[in-house]
């Protein structure tokens, strides 16, 4: 079956056209590849907005509050109003601070939550690059976040933050082992790090999921969503902000808009997460279809369906925020070493056990005929 | 080459990396109490408080007041139960005075005194979850704070500083509506109770945060001089409401709870509880409040006549005139000191009279600055985040330890 990302699609679309017209073609490719990137920059920063509302109202909910309701209907666009003041803030840069790290910090961080929604299936053909170690490459520059957050932590040249940075180091490169190994157990079962072939190989029913392929893999979804928590720094395990011990953590010394781009590159990669987990763990926008012969109604009922598991973890992410109390730092570095790895690492075993007893099939999940 | 083991570090228990300053502005040391700590890592080496930030010389300015003039000076110390501190202000001139407030001021002021603390130790509560990182603890908490608020407002005028209280009695009656609103907010306050131990009491991380944390062994309790919920969540009964009991406190039945480890879990229950107890004592107050007079038969010579009768009687502009400017003058030479539970602990007054209107010295022993002195023995071994946890547990408020 033959394969496409999106930027590979549009270029199909256009470059009869567009050769035609007298447009070189590394032009083209470049423009095919750029348009993508920017629908998944925008998605990104749309679904941090609106992630940040979410949490407005869910904790206001919770809290038995109001929340906001002021800015457009029920308040739903005070994100923007929330960017507009942000952006208008004067950007302070500490007189002591390293001016070329403070300010490349906040990049850092953002790029890695983009970098890691290039390989998320949103559903049908809607990919950016459907890299074949799409997993790996998730892993991996989701790592990214702890150079942006240390770097931000040094530059400020604050005791606060760099304390947070410190933390964040420990924490992000802790909780990368059981992320990578809960995900190693699906890898087991499909055999391939593509994100879009894991998804296709799933179904539209939850007997399908992964989730349910076999016990262990139930097992490893829990471990690779607290793990998850853990390493985008969501309570109860906010330990880099912490804003009761460490005031704000590597952030304290930000503001305008690049403290902004901070909280994009959180809520962003809350979203990416979520997705991640759906994608892996719940089928994604998996409805039985093949995802790139379907017509496009059918594919929007892919991403829909995506969006439709991506949302209640996302949902689920900040109803633990606003329930949960923190950690201690060490108390979390225990869990991770003392039970999460080792939890993982015998789920992969016992998956890799199961699939030789089993022949490769699940519960309810066949292995396809060759 | 031979000069690595110059580089090497060498780990002892006296090496420390970083000097952190923790406050005097800083979210979690609830007002200006500033820690200096010296870190290794993140484990706390030494640490040393230093307080003084919010000293306004209360006790200085009340040597330059009357005893009817000083009493809004005690609403600044704990202004989170401004109540309370009024009352103990009230008790202890009483005692200097040689008078007793009437059997229905003593009511109104123990059911007052109830409310100040439902209302200190629901401010703790939302702080101190709110420090380890609950944070929806804090308005559920703020929610039933507001209630108490909103009868002290209709009581006494204020939110805040209620100044209440007067020598020899209080100020107003009680009306039926607040008496109702007073029994209504007992009978359903443990229900309320419910719904934070719901979100925390029995939570895997708050009970990991809590257990084993900054404890504080019965021993150490009483040789550092604590008092209140501190000492009674080491396990020592020391209330001085059951001990020496003032106003209506002989006649109404409570419970002292008391801890057993002395850690800030156990201190968290101790002060649950007695939340409980004091919704119980409110509703005593409110069963048994007797009929009669709020202020003491000799208390007109503590309180300015009526506007009308100073315009229109001479022995009333008299009065108005001598107790403005020099206070009330029957007080006999000598000291008193009296001692009051307040919800931080035992909040002392100590005067020196010399017969004048005035207090020759007032010295105020204050429980958040006796707490305050505990903290490098919760804190040191510990980490950033204990800290935190061992500040909320203390319950202080700068403005009571600063006077």
């Amino acid at each position: 079956m033959e394969q496409y990302s999106a930027a590979e699609k549009i270029y199909e679309l256009f470059s009869e056209k567009a050769l035609a017209l007298g447009i070189p073609e590394p032009v083209l490719v470049i423009a095919a590849y750029a348009i993508p990137c920017l629908v998944v920059i925008n998605l990104i920063q749309g679904a941090a907005g609106m992630l940040t509302y979410a949490e407005r109202k869910i904790s206001a909910d919770i809290q038995n509050r109001i929340g906001a309701n002021r800015v457009g209907p029920f308040g739903l666009i005070q994100f923007l109003a929330d960017g507009v003041k942000l952006f208008l803030k004067e950007d302070i840069i500490p007189d002591a601070a390293d001016r070329k790290l403070f300010k490349l910090a906040p990049y850092i961080v953002l790029s890695s939550t983009v970098l890691a929604a290039i390989v998320v299936p949103f559903g049908g053909s809607f990919i950016v690059a459907d890299l074949n170690i799409g997993l790996i490459f998730i892993i991996v520059v989701s790592s990214l976040l702890v150079v942006g957050f240390l770097m931000s932590g040094w530059a400020s040249n604050n005791k606060w933050a760099l304390l947070g940075g410190i933390r964040s180091a420990a924490q992000i490169i802790s909780y990368e082992i059981p992320t990578a190994l809960s995900l190693l157990c699906i890898v087991l079962i499909t055999g391939t790090f593509s994100l879009q072939e894991t998804v296709m190989s799933q179904g539209l029913w939850p007997w399908q999921w992964f989730i349910f392929h076999n016990p262990f893999s139930f097992v490893a979804f829990f471990i690779f969503f607290v793990s998850a928590l853990a390493e985008m720094n969501r309570t109860p395990f906010d330990f880099p902000e912490a804003e009761s011990e460490l005031v704000s953590g590597y952030n304290v010394e930000y503001s305008g808009m690049r403290f902004s781009i901070f909280f994009i590159a959180e809520y962003g990669s809350i979203f990416i997460i979520s997705g991640l987990a759906a994608a892996v763990f719940l089928g994604g926008g998996n409805i039985g279809l093949d995802p790139y012969e379907s017509p496009l109604h059918m594919q929007l009922l892919m991403v829909g369906v995506f969006f439709a598991k991506t949302v209640p973890l996302c949902l689920v992410i900040i109803w633990v925020r606003w329930s949960m109390p923190r950690l201690r730092i060490d108390q979390m570095l225990t869990m991770c070493w003392k039970y999460f790895i080792p939890i993982a690492f015998a789920c992969l075993v016992a998956t890799a056990i199961w699939l030789l007893v089993f022949n490769g099939n699940g519960i309810f999940w066949r292995m396809p005929a060759p | 080459m031979g000069k690595i083991e110059e580089y090497t570090v060498k780990r002892d228990a006296d090496r420390t990396d970083l000097k952190l300053n923790m406050g005097p502005q800083h979210p979690a040391t609830h007002g200006v109490l500033r820690l200096e700590l010296d870190l290794d890592g993140e484990i706390i080496r030494k640490c040393t408080p230093h307080i003084g930030y919010l000293h306004r010389g209360t006790e200085k300015l009340g040597e330059d007041r009357t005893y009817i003039s000083a009493l809004p000076l005690t609403d600044r110390l704990d202004y989170i139960a401004s109540m309370n501190n009024n009352i103990g202000y009230c008790v202890a001139v009483e005692k200097l005075f040689g008078i007793e407030a009437p059997e229905r001021a003593k009511y109104i002021r123990t059911m007052c005194a109830e409310l100040g603390r439902i209302s200190s130790h629901l401010l703790w509560l939302a702080t101190h979850a709110l420090d380890i990182g609950a944070m929806t603890v804090f308005l559920y908490a703020f929610r039933e704070r507001a209630m108490i608020m909103e009868m002290f407002e209709k009581l006494t005028g204020a939110r805040l500083t209620v100044s209440y209280p007067r020598i020899g009695g209080v100020r107003n009656d009680v009306t039926q509506e607040f008496i109702d609103r007073a029994h209504a907010f007992a009978d359903e306050f443990p229900t309320h109770m419910e719904e934070y131990e719901t979100l925390i009491d029995q939570n895997r991380i708050w009970l990991k945060r809590t257990k084993g944390i900054g404890i504080i062994t019965a021993d150490e309790a009483i040789n550092w001089g604590l008092s209140g919920p501190m000492i009674r969540g080491s396990g020592i009964a020391y209330d001085i409401r059951k001990h020496e009991p003032y106003d209506a406190y002989k006649d109404v039945e409570f419970e002292v709870p008391i801890g057993t480890e002395g850690d800030v879990y156990d201190r968290y229950r101790v002060r649950m509880i007695e939340l409980r107890q004091s919704a119980l004592i409110i509703k005593q107050c409110v069963e048994k409040l007797p009929r009669g007079a709020i202020l003491d038969p000799n208390a007109p010579k503590f309180t300015l006549p009526p506007k009308e009768r100073v315009m229109t009687d001479m022995e009333s502009l008299i009065h108005q005139f001598v107790l403005i400017t020099k206070g009330p003058m029957t007080a006999q030479e000598g000291e008193v000191y009296v001692a009051t539970e307040l919800p931080k602990g035992e909040f002392g007054y100590y005067f020196v009279s010399d017969g004048s209107g005035k207090p020759y010295r007032m010295r105020l022993r204050a429980p958040s600055f006796v707490h305050a002195s505990v903290l490098p023995l919760m804190c040191e071994g510990g980490l950033i985040a204990d800290v935190i946890a061992n500040i909320g547990t203390l319950d202080i408020v700068l403005g009571e330890c600063d006077r």
